[in-house]
């Protein structure tokens, strides 16, 4: 019912507005309003905290359903769900749950900072430099490629309290919007346009020391597990973005007629579509597959890699064939086929890059077999 | 002098689980039927007779006691039911019947309403249901039912105000000359059309209340009713293929090509 009751809210209130808020790259208030009316931003989270208490699987459905119509969508919705709320529910105090897990679960929007212009794929070469003043920390340096972060309100910072300490030193930080977090860049992108991407800068920001999640020096741990999470969920973003990209298409191509019938039954095509529906096929089950085993309480860090990994190659490889299928059509900006392939590109790079989930799963392989 | 207390109101929903409005209907091979193998729905109207229920309750509070759904279906009907529970509904009743039974008929189920009513320790004030199901667009349980209670009806309403105290409701129905405002005292059966709201998406949370609200299970045999139908379906076909039309010069040829045609008299 999840299923349905998402995909009804992603088709009648989402669909109609995709093509401007991608042409104008900026998300419509009201798709995010919409997100937290519908219970959407707070999968996870108790019922005590204003949530809807469901489990991971569930939000990874969301997450597909929601990319079928629009992967910018479904990424605000990941990230806020699977990075912010996760990081607090689970690192989180009592007091900092009942400050923040509400405010996120009902109005506010999150943020993940943790890149920076010169630390991606080497997450923890971060210079963010947090230092203690009293009973506050005084924050300074800049994150890059921030989604999520020109609506919200609440943000998770991660910095390092002595750079001599190497990952040891790095600490995550609950800052609100107000205590001085400055905008200074939105980047124009290919893809996932409408969901922002900026770069943040923080000028002696004041953070009291009450907003240290977890311990301090244990943020780096912090990341890694949180991240670990967050890619079953990109693996569902692109999952759902194949699914999308293969149902605009494939109906279009039973109703193109050429030659004196529906280009969609020469062999050719036929056999490109059957690859296809089994490409997608694939990554639904090495998502679903990894989301199982996280929600039972295994281990699923390599499942999780495959999974996300997979997804992307699928989403750009479905997506690209869609355009084709359709031809002329698929190739304006009017039916929306292209965008899924623009948006398609970033799954192979954001939240760890295809590189890295290889090296972690070799990593893996090694592990167990030497 | 006392005042009577406002009497709490009970509101009963049928629902029904028909094919999806959004799907392609598709006639099956021995013209007996149409291919039942695709998704199916909550039927559109009785969507929005849950929605009015939930929205009455809303603006009228504690004065509604309680909105139970009733569906009469296959045990796949029990999704239908869960829908309702998550738009808002307190508690559902499934008169369960097997997958391989016919399809219940409109007078069937009236008299399964029926007896469920009389069932019901609290009473039932208003029962809102959907004007037609989509599927077979037959439009008459509804009308049934009151006649079977004896019951005021209102049907193809697009505006709904109850007043508990005086236990009346004034409604406005879409009738072919235009709108026409009716006063009803309740109980009263009421049928929606398509004006009368929008009805709301599930959200997660009210999903996961739903998952707690009790579905009661009832068999026809329980409710002491024959749903065999009485209508023989003979034949199930698609409408003809529409024919391409023609163009026509001037207002004379129009004439000459409508007399041709036989849709004028030949005089």
């Amino acid at each position: 019912m999840l299923r349905e009751t998402v995909q009804r809210f992603a088709q009648d209130v989402v669909a109609p507005k995709v093509r401007d808020m991608d042409e104008n790259e900026m998300m419509d208030p009201e798709v995010i309003k919409g997100l937290f009316d519908q219970g959407l931003m707070g999968i996870e989270t108790s019922v005590d905290f204003g949530g809807s208490e469901s489990s991971f699987t569930s939000a990874v459905i969301a997450i597909e359903e929601l990319a079928k119509v629009d992967p910018s969508v479904s990424v605000m919705c990941d990230v806020h769900n699977t990075l912010v709320n996760t990081v607090i529910r689970k690192y989180g105090t009592k007091e900092q749950q009942e400050k923040y897990l509400p405010r996120l679960a009902q109005t506010t929007l999150g943020s993940f900072c943790l890149s920076e212009p010169a630390s991606g794929s080497d997450a923890f070469a971060l210079q963010t430099r947090a230092k203690k003043e009293g009973s506050n920390w005084i924050l300074n340096g800049s994150k890059m490629w921030i989604t999520n972060s020109y609506e919200a309100d609440i943000f998770l910072i991660f910095a390092t309290v002595d750079p001599s300490k190497g990952y040891k030193g790095i600490t995550c930080f609950l800052a609100t919007k107000d205590m001085g977090i400055q905008i200074a860049k939105k980047e124009q992108k290919l893809g996932i346009r409408a969901s922002s991407t900026c770069t943040l800068n923080f000028d002696d920001m004041k953070i009291p020391e009450e907003n240290v999640i977890g311990e301090v020096g244990k943020g780096y741990k912090i990341a890694i597990e949180i991240l670990n999470e967050g890619r079953i969920g990109i693996a569902a973003q692109m999952l759902g973005l194949a699914q999308g990209a293969f149902d605009k298409a494939v109906p279009y191509t039973y109703q193109r007629t050429q030659f004196g019938q529906p280009v969609g039954t020469f062999q050719g095509m036929q056999f490109q579509i059957a690859q296809a529906a089994i490409e997608i096929e694939t990554a639904r089950l090495l998502t679903y597959n990894a989301a199982r085993r996280k929600d039972e309480g295994r281990d699923f860090t390599k499942e999780a890699a495959m999974a996300k990994y997979t997804a992307s190659v699928v989403a750009q490889k479905v997506s690209g064939a869609a355009i084709e299928w359709a031809g002329g059509v698929g190739f304006t900006r009017e039916t929306g086929i292209e965008k899924f392939w623009r948006d398609s590109k970033i799954g192979a790079i954001y939240e760890g890059t295809s590189n890295i989930q290889l090296q972690t799963i070799a990593k893996l392989i090694q592990k167990q077999y030497s | 002098m006392r005042p009577t207390p406002a009497r709490l109101l009970n509101i009963l929903v049928p629902v029904k689980r028909t094919i999806d409005y959004a799907v392609k209907i598709r006639v099956n091979p021995d013209q007996k039927g149409v291919d039942l193998n695709v998704k199916h729905s909550m039927n559109p109207f009785d969507e929005i007779a849950v929605e009015e229920a939930v929205r009455l309750r809303e603006k009228l509070k504690d004065e509604i006691k309680s909105i139970k759904v009733v569906t009469i279906g296959p045990p796949k009907s029990i999704e239908t039911l869960r829908t309702a529970l998550a738009m808002g509904a307190d508690s559902a009743i499934h008169v369960e019947i097997p997958d391989s039974a016919p399809a219940p008929e409109p007078l069937g189920v009236a008299k399964a309403l029926r007896a469920l009513i009389e069932k019901q320790k609290d009473g039932v004030d208003l029962v809102i249901m959907g004007k037609q199901a989509i599927d077979d667009d037959a439009g008459q349980t509804g009308q049934m039912l009151a006649g079977l209670m004896n019951w005021p009806q209102a049907t193809f309403a697009s505006k709904l105000v109850v007043d508990p105290a005086t236990k009346e409701a004034n409604v406005t129905q879409e009738i072919d000359g235009g709108l026409q405002e009716v006063k009803a005292k309740l109980p009263l059966i009421v049928t929606t059309d398509l004006r009368l709201n929008e009805p709301r998406y599930a959200s997660l949370p009210n999903i996961m209340k739903a998952k707690k609200k009790p579905i009661e299970k009832v068999s026809p045999a329980d409710l002491g009713i024959d749903l065999t139908p009485r209508l023989e379906t003979i034949k199930v076909a698609e409408p003809p293929k529409r024919q391409g039309g023609g163009k026509v010069e001037s207002v004379d040829e129009l004439v000459a090509k409508l007399k041709e045609a036989g849709f004028l008299s030949k005089s």
